[in-house]
């Protein structure tokens, strides 16, 4: 495309990346499969150095990263929608936060800026997990008959309501949930990513420009793209947070249902 | 207007109705959810500032009333993207 002289590639060019390895087979390793890659085994790495015994009663380093984590999620996470009993999602929630945080914040990082949950893939297998996860557990805690209707028939509404919220619940909690929580997470990342490289493009092409260019380039653009990449760690960490405070309470939601 | 619509061809005109339609529709999407969000942050402000010491839970519970209300912004912003060339 091209915009006032400005050259913007078109928008695939953006989110399509080459296979390095494996090419042609459906194993086909590309970028944002390394991303993810990496970012598990850094998840992994953190939570298993933190686990070694320590001399020190202080956590520092890497010790420090996993504690403060786990008592982040424990406490604004699990404590304020779930309550106590919930504290045996803490792992996996924990878990899936950094899962997350990791593959966002590549966003930022230089040489890599690619957000990895900007390929609907992950999110969409992350919201599927946790479909079947609250489901199981709601069926677990209620029975199936109970778990369908405490989700269908919302106790505390009027009879004839019924014909307009039960389709509406159905819909809501059984289709909508999983693809709007996959949505959220991967438009975020697409438009962060998209408002990076714009900025960058633009301060790039008024680099080159000269003149001018220069005076709108260090006045309004660079500026403009520092600030946004400061906004885009918020974002990544933001999201990270959204998508695990919304599983906890989906599963608050079905193991212990309204009455 | 007609004349001029007729001289391009119909393929140039389905672009053009298309960039045309997915500015107009990411405007359009952003309206509701931006005054929602308002009311959301806005009152959880305003309960903050009352009640200081549950700015925690309310902290909370306005992030979540911010993701279920900016669903709707990124539906519109997805359709933006599919529409684009």
């Amino acid at each position: 495309m091209n915009v006032l002289a400005l050259d913007f590639p078109p928008v695939s060019h953006l989110f399509q990346w080459p296979a390095i390895w494996f090419e042609g087979t459906p194993y086909a390793v590309n970028k944002t499969a390394l991303i993810y890659l990496g970012a598990t085994i850094v998840t992994m790495l953190i939570f298993a150095l933190a686990g070694r015994k320590h001399e020190t009663l202080v956590p520092a380093g890497v010790q420090h990263v996993a504690e403060s984590g786990i008592q982040f999620i424990e406490e604004s996470v699990v404590m304020q929608t779930i309550g106590s009993e919930g504290k045996k999602y803490v792992p996996f929630l924990t878990t899936m936060f950094f899962f997350i945080l990791f593959s966002n914040i590549t966003e930022v990082i230089p040489f890599l800026q690619f957000p990895a949950n900007s390929r609907m893939a992950m999110p969409i297998t992350l919201a599927l997990l946790v479909w079947v996860i609250y489901n199981v557990l709601g069926v677990k805690a209620q029975g199936l008959g109970g778990y369908l209707k405490n989700s269908l028939f919302p106790p505390g509404v009027p009879k004839a309501l019924y014909l307009i919220v039960t389709p509406i619940e159905l819909v809501s909690t059984f289709v909508v949930r999983p693809f709007s929580l996959a949505i959220r997470l991967w438009a975020n990342m697409v438009a962060g990513h998209l408002l990076l490289v714009t900025f960058a493009i633009l301060s790039a092409t008024m680099f080159e420009a000269g003149g001018l260019g220069w005076v709108g380039a260090i006045g309004l653009s660079w500026p403009m793209l520092i600030l946004m990449t400061g906004f885009e760690i918020l974002v990544s960490f933001l999201q990270a947070f959204i998508f695990t405070i919304l599983t906890a309470v989906y599963i608050g939601g079905s193991i212990h249902p309204e009455h | 207007m007609l004349n001029v619509l007729a001289q391009t061809g119909p393929e140039e005109v389905r672009e053009g109705l298309k960039a045309i339609g997915a500015g107009l529709g990411y405007g359009l999407a952003a309206i509701g959810p931006g005054i929602g969000i308002g009311m959301v942050v806005g009152n959880a402000i305003t309960a903050m500032a009352r009640q200081p010491e549950s700015a925690g839970m309310v902290r909370t519970t306005m992030f979540l009333g911010i993701a279920f209300t900016e669903a709707l912004a990124l539906i519109g912003f997805v359709v933006f993207i599919l529409l684009l060339p």
